[in-house]
């Protein structure tokens, strides 16, 4: 008799496994049903958001979907096939993928705030009490200064930092050829360059480094956590903007209610307690987000399709040459 | 002397290895998850989140193992017993799960299966989706842990060599009874090892589930992605007590295979 | 590409002895037939797919891919880890099995218990253990962060398992009377491991090498975060790989992959070989 029992049991298992994939394709969305995909930073601000839009008359009964990730994977993911309907993306060329997709309309930032929900800016976090008194990027060079920053090659959102250094150069008076060289001895000064904002963050938090390139944002909501870091703001540095849109397709309606919510001024309030710029004026307190003198954007300096390709093209970029001028020095 | 000498050594030697690489870590993930005491614990894995991830995971175990023991262990009787020409090329095909990046198992998994994939269209015509949902996930978990029963058996195998087989054939006893009374016995311990690990890599694998997954919170979550997600979250206790809660999953299949290993035994002694 | 041919194959040379009833034999070749779409269905087709999207820019786009400086160090860097990680793994592998089976001594089973935890983690949570235990102002008091020993340390902890785990049911089942004769003829205990028990655990630990140096191979996320991911230094494959994916070029990451996969098998297709010799030679 017991013979028989463990085949019939596995063979069941598996059936059961089977049948288990099958009925799980099987669910689909209902028009209540709303699927947001955003990249991970703003996942504590959508804790609050989320709650606070379906208390209004127009978010009532809708059921959210919540994916969030690396900003690049979350785009890839959704041209894929993830069906979403709100997207939310650190850098704009991911939104512009879907659109190339014909997932996204190609209007999707013809809207007040250019179709973008919020913004930060990149800054120095640095150790309780500054120890190394770094006031600015031309602290970074100097000797015997470790520096920490994610990898923009394995993180495109990291790009935001090293185009803050290099255009803060640019913004200073700097020709583009000073700029690069910079760039060349900042990356001298780098002593981990992490897959991630949040592992560089780990990493920096375990002791590494004297300084860690980062969004405002992170730096805010970290040090409500009570991590023993400050923050300076240089004067020259980027306005980091990060976009959102509605995929075609899905439940247009609701998602612009959404995101209507979003840029709204209660939305907003919430995006700025939760250490976001507002894109939308008089939210923030005054003196809230101290407006840098030297802020600029990545459309002075060409927009990111532009930036990507002369900067960070696989093997012919120029961050991708100081990468392979150290790594060949220190390799050996 | 010489004799406690030759039996210590080897002891001191392993254990501090295990000690320095395996045991230090452990007892620093169950130190940071305990460290507030035992409410934010308790707290971090009652979340629904939390607990949808946890089914998620046992779900996809479920599925996963059954179908990687049987097959492995078919693949292990047709590496070790089988008389055909590509038996190595068998065995080395079974190994490239393992040589592959995670990532590039998810991406490959979508260039097959994905929305403008291979089989996309024909797909989505049906209505049916694998990327972003549970079928692409143990495709997904099954890939990266496909080797192990086989790869544990086959050495058992071969060590064990076909004489008994050959002797009960004689006597005989069909092909199935010949496996059941003979072969299975023998080669147990390597099928529970191999379900162990197959079962911890499958718990704990993220990097594949996470580009197949979609991600999506209480839906496509699973435990290292809830992991992964808290971590993102500045929710250490969370993460922790999740991670916690795999090993504890891990213990419990190595201890259930301990016991069902050591009942076969008693059976085919009587 | 389609299981046709191989389930045949399979088929027409199926492992079953003579004198098979009929029933037997057509389960048999179900059986077979299942096993090559499960294998086909899982691992051929995204493997083919990987091929595919590396052959898609042709072969001047595919040696690029492989032969920029960054890739070459990344490949260099994660080959020569892999067969150091490889070695520790099948000397401490051996011995740890060999302590778990052989010797008794309090907690065994939970040392038997915690062999497979690697596996269980996620690597994330690994990464950042290591990186706490390991690293500046770590209790062990050593720094090896960003440095090449922390990617060669993580390796270890993640394939920790395989060896260990290949070589513990073969020394369970390893009769012990032949080590006895020998002993009671004299010979000493480690001529007896030498010339007895090594011959017989040769396959086992190769196998399990093998496995430990492909799952090094593609090993990222616990390596990611205590090397510092410096490219040159200790920017490992799978990550330089993940890179290509980020810029959205698919084709080299495919490239990449495949040269790690033929890596792989070379040195698979050789421990295989080196295995049926060893055995062949101590039988």
């Amino acid at each position: 008799m017991r013979n028989r029992t463990i085949p019939a049991v596995v063979s069941i298992l598996a059936l059961l496994g089977a049948v288990l994939g099958v009925a799980a394709c099987g669910s689909s969305s209902s028009s209540k049903q709303l699927t947001l995909v955003a990249y991970s930073t703003p996942e504590g601000a959508y804790a609050s958001l989320i709650p606070a839009f379906e208390a209004t008359s127009d978010g009532k009964g809708i059921a959210f979907g919540q994916s969030y990730g690396p900003s690049g994977d979350q785009s890839r993911a959704v041209a894929a096939g993830l069906k979403a309907d709100v997207v939310n993306f650190s850098l704009e060329p991911d939104v512009t993928r879907l659109v190339k997709a014909g997932l996204v309309s190609s209007s999707w930032n013809q809207n007040a705030t250019h179709g973008f929900v919020t913004e930060s800016v990149a800054v120095i976090i640095v150790r309780k009490g500054n120890p190394k008194h770094i006031t600015g990027w031309s602290d970074l060079v100097k000797p015997g200064v470790q520096v920490v920053t994610p990898n923009p090659f394995t993180s495109g959102s990291a790009r935001w930092n090293i185009m803050a250094a290099y255009g803060a150069q640019i913004k200073e008076g700097k020709t583009p050829a000073e700029a690069q060289a910079y760039l060349q001895a900042l990356f001298h000064n780098v002593v981990s360059q992490d897959s991630s904002a949040r592992n560089a963050l780990q990493t920096f938090l375990a002791g590494r480094g004297d300084a860690l390139i980062d969004y405002e944002d992170e730096a805010i909501a970290d040090q409500k956590k009570g991590s023993p870091i400050e923050y300076v703001i240089p004067k020259d540095t980027i306005l980091i903007q990060n976009p959102i849109a509605i995929v075609t397709g899905g439940n247009t309606a609701a998602a612009q209610k959404f995101v209507n919510y979003l840029l709204s001024p209660a939305g907003q309030k919430i995006w700025a307690e939760k250490g976001y710029r507002p894109v939308v004026e008089g939210v923030a307190a005054p003196g809230e987000f101290p407006t840098p003198t030297g802020l600029f954007t990545i459309a002075s300096l060409g927009g990111w399709t532009q930036v990507d390709k002369q900067f960070f093209e696989t093997s012919t970029g120029s961050v991708t040459k100081i990468e392979q001028s150290l790594g060949v020095s220190t390799a050996k | 002397m010489a004799v406690s000498v030759r039996r210590l050594g080897p002891r001191a030697v392993g254990l501090t290895y295990l000690l320095a690489l395996l045991g230090a870590p452990v007892a620093m993930i169950f130190y940071r998850t305990f460290e507030h005491g035992l409410a934010p614990v308790w707290n971090a894995v009652t979340q629904p989140n939390a607990i949808h991830a946890f089914w998620l995971s046992v779900e996809l175990v479920a599925i996963v193992v059954p179908l990687n023991t049987v097959f492995g262990i078919g693949i292990a009787l047709l590496i070790e017993r089988g008389r055909f020409r590509g038996r190595a090329l068998l065995g080395l095909l079974l190994d490239l799960p393992f040589a592959i990046s995670p990532v590039v198992v998810g991406l490959a998994l979508v260039l097959v299966y994905g929305r403008t994939g291979w089989f996309g269209n024909w797909l989505t015509a049906h209505g049916i989706q694998v990327i972003f949902s549970i079928p692409g996930m143990v495709l997904a978990t099954a890939f990266v842990s496909l080797p192990f029963v086989a790869r544990e058996t086959v050495p058992v195998l071969h060590e064990l060599g076909t004489d008994a087989e050959q002797a009960a054939a004689t006597l005989g006893a069909s092909a199935w009874q010949t496996f059941r009374r003979v072969t299975l016995p023998a080669i147990r311990w390597g099928v529970v090892y191999g379900v162990v690990l197959t079962t911890a890599r499958a718990l704990g694998e993220f990097g594949a589930v996470s580009i197949v997954s979609g991600r999506l919170e209480g839906q496509t979550q699973t435990l290292p992605l809830y992991v992964q997600d808290r971590f993102e979250n500045f929710d250490t206790t969370g993460a922790y007590a999740a991670a916690v809660v795999l090993a504890l999953l891990a213990f419990a299949t190595l201890l259930t295979m301990n016991l069902l290993a050591r009942r076969t035994r008693r059976d085919t002694a009587v | 590409m389609s299981p046709g041919p191989v389930s045949q194959a399979l088929e027409r040379h199926s492992p079953r002895r003579r004198g098979l009833p009929a029933g037997g034999r057509s389960a048999t070749a179900l059986g077979n037939g299942l096993l090559a779409g499960y294998l086909s269905v899982l691992v051929l087709l995204p493997v083919s797919a990987l091929l595919a999207s590396a052959a898609s820019g042709g072969s001047a786009a595919f040696w690029q891919s492989v032969s920029g400086p960054e890739a070459v160090a990344a490949l260099k860097l994660t080959l020569v880890a892999s067969a150091i990680v490889v070695v520790v793994n099948a000397l401490f592998g051996t011995l740890i099995a060999w302590v778990l089976v052989r010797d008794e001594f309090p907690g065994k089973r939970v040392v038997n218990a915690l062999i497979d935890l690697p596996f269980a983690l996620p690597t994330v949570v690994a990464g950042v253990v290591l990186l706490a235990l390991y690293g500046k102002g770590g209790p062990a008091g050593i720094d090896i962060t960003f440095t090449r020993a922390a990617v060669g340390l993580a390796l270890l902890f993640v394939t920790l398992p395989f060896v260990v785990r290949s070589v513990q049911p073969v020394l369970i089942e390893l009769d012990r009377s032949m080590e006895e004769a020998a002993g009671s003829l004299g010979a000493g205990s480690w001529t007896v491991f030498r010339r007895i028990v090594l011959p017989n655990l040769t396959p086992a630990i190769l196998s399990g090498a093998a496995l430990s140096f492909a799952r090094a191979l593609g090993e990222f996320g616990s390596v990611v975060l205590i090397s510092g991911n410096l490219p040159f230094k200790t920017e490992v494959g799978s990550v330089y790989i993940f890179n290509q994916v980020e810029n959205d070029n698919v084709a080299a990451a495919a490239s990449v992959s495949v040269v790690l996969l033929a890596c792989a098998l070379v040195v698979l297709g050789a421990m295989t070989w080196l295995s049926r010799r060893g055995s062949a030679h101590g039988g």
